[in-house]
């Protein structure tokens, strides 16, 4: 059977962008590798920590969602322990209210997208909105 | 002892009534917390970081749970700090 799972990791801040979308990619092979299927993805670029991870207060952070066999996460996560380009990461089962809620978390990212004008008329406002509107 | 009750009051003392505490989750009908939201999860956390207690912010406890594993699991990933000073007032 497969399962739904979510991988989020933390790239070092050394690479440069290039070598960072390298990364990312070779990850993505080795789910396609071992026959999982990629939903969704998300890059949300370079953050600060809100603590130093290996002396570094920043990284590249990824967002995977990937439906697989169970067997395949060990296999996966033995990659990220292998790879020093990788800081952190963290990969969870999703139940039927994880795949609700990052459905509708997309769907609004996807609006956002397609609309920013509307956002910028009232940024506090419908920062609040979304929230509540995803926690539904 | 006499003293005491040579006070009188014009007006009764505002004693502060006290709200009934309730779980926002099940108010609202939130059914999965999301460790991503580094903003959202604060509102369970104090300055110092620390996870609030269900006595505190009135989550019941099927959803106190939840919070915790998130939390835990955002401080995994570096999004909330373990241990800080003056967690609210920097953002």
């Amino acid at each position: 059977m497969l399962n739904h799972y979510e991988t989020v990791f933390i790239m070092t801040p050394v690479l440069s962008d290039e070598q960072m979308k390298e990364t990312v990619k070779k990850f993505e092979d080795t789910l396609l590798e071992k026959g999982a299927e990629i939903v969704h993805q998300e890059n949300w670029g370079l953050r600060q920590l809100a603590y130093p991870i290996a002396k570094k207060t920043s990284g590249f952070y990824h967002l995977i969602e990937f439906k697989a066999e169970p067997s395949v996460v060990k296999e996966y996560e033995l990659q990220y322990r292998r790879d020093e380009r990788v800081m952190r990461y963290l990969t969870v089962l999703m139940d039927k209210h994880a795949i609700a809620y990052s459905e509708k978390r997309r769907n609004l990212r996807k609006e956002k997208e397609a609309a920013p004008a509307v956002v910028e008329e009232a940024p506090a406002a419908a920062e609040t909105e979304t929230v509540n509107e995803v926690n539904e | 002892m006499a003293q005491q009750s040579d006070i009188k009051y014009l007006t009764p003392i505002a004693v502060d009534i006290r709200k009934k505490k309730y779980c926002r989750f099940k108010k609202s009908g939130i059914k999965y917390i999301d460790y991503k939201d580094a903003e959202f999860l604060k509102k369970f956390v104090n300055e110092q970081g620390r996870i609030l207690p269900r006595r505190l912010t009135g989550t019941s406890l099927k959803y106190q749970k939840k919070v915790a594993q998130a939390v835990k699991r955002a401080r995994h990933l570096a999004l909330l700090p373990f241990v800080t000073d003056n967690l609210k007032s920097n953002n």
